[in-house]
């Protein structure tokens, strides 16, 4: 099945990949880095769309271009605009309501923070 | 027309979507694919209890680009805070007024909102006037409300007429 493509292809192809995987891998050192529950939260769900889209679009670019063209790829990425801000909307209501600290910094501007929390005090 | 479709646009997306899971267009295909366009949202329009009617379809196209646009620059800009060493972030939790109402416009308010420039959409308010958003590093909330407020809140307005 892996043919050699025309040479432009095979640079654009890995190029995205490339961008793609370091997009994932940086989404990944942010869990590491950054300070808290809340902010922690940031990197993965940013950066694993655009990781996955680089990917998703080298391999579209790839299986075009040697073998017809090829769309359903983007069915994955559909999937994932629609569920990478629900899954990082339930994350961030469970942190809420479970009181997780958040680093000093933290200008926190709710009205009334007891109304997003479940603690029994 | 509201008998046999009830439900145009998820017509139209469930045949683009047949489509793309065969990663191939033939008459066949198309024609098979309308069969189940028509004949799905016929079987699960009972279950809908919400109706979305998108009144200006063009100005929906052009959200698209825009939120494309902005998650590709959001994407830099977390990586930026990343991979800087030691930046002193300054994270914020702040409510966001709503002025626009239903269900549907709300949940694509929220999931822009996560998907775009260091922000995450919470929870929404008990009273549903209002989204807990935190925003991973801000200096200016107020900047940050009138951003949402004229970049997608006012489009969205426009597209549902809510």
């Amino acid at each position: 099945m892996l043919q050699s493509l025309p040479t432009w292809a095979d640079y654009l192809a890995s190029a995205l990949v490339i961008m793609g995987a370091l997009f994932a891998l940086i989404g990944s050192f942010g869990l590491l880095r950054l300070p808290d529950f809340m902010t922690r939260l940031h990197a993965p769900t940013k950066n694993t769309t655009l990781g996955v889209g680089g990917i998703i679009l080298g391999s579209t670019l790839y299986f075009s271009v040697s073998s017809g063209l090829s769309l359903h790829e983007l069915l994955i990425a559909i999937f994932l605009f629609l569920t990478a801000p629900i899954s990082a909307h339930l994350l961030a209501k469970a942190g809420l309501h479970l009181e997780y600290k958040m680093i000093k910094e933290t200008q926190d501007l709710r009205k009334k923070p007891e109304q997003y929390s479940d603690k029994d005090d | 027309m509201s008998k046999i479709l009830p439900a145009p646009w998820l017509s139209l997306f469930l045949l683009v979507f047949w489509l793309l899971l065969q990663n191939s267009v033939s008459f066949g295909l198309i024609i098979l694919g309308a069969v189940f366009a028509v004949l799905i949202p016929l079987y699960t329009h009972r279950a809908r209890d919400f109706s979305i009617r998108v009144r200006k379809p063009l100005i929906l196209v052009q959200y698209a680009v825009l939120l494309l646009i902005d998650i590709i620059i959001s994407n830099f800009n977390i990586a930026a805070v990343i991979l800087t060493p030691r930046r002193k972030i300054k994270p914020a939790l702040f409510e966001y007024p709503l002025d626009i109402t239903g269900e549907v416009p709300i949940t694509m308010l929220a999931s822009t909102i996560s998907l775009t420039p260091g922000t995450i959409s919470a929870e929404l308010g008990r009273d549903g006037r209002s989204l807990l958003i935190h925003a991973l590093n801000v200096h200016d909330v107020e900047a940050v409300k009138r951003q949402i407020k004229e970049r997608y809140e006012r489009r969205l307005q426009e597209i549902f007429q809510c």
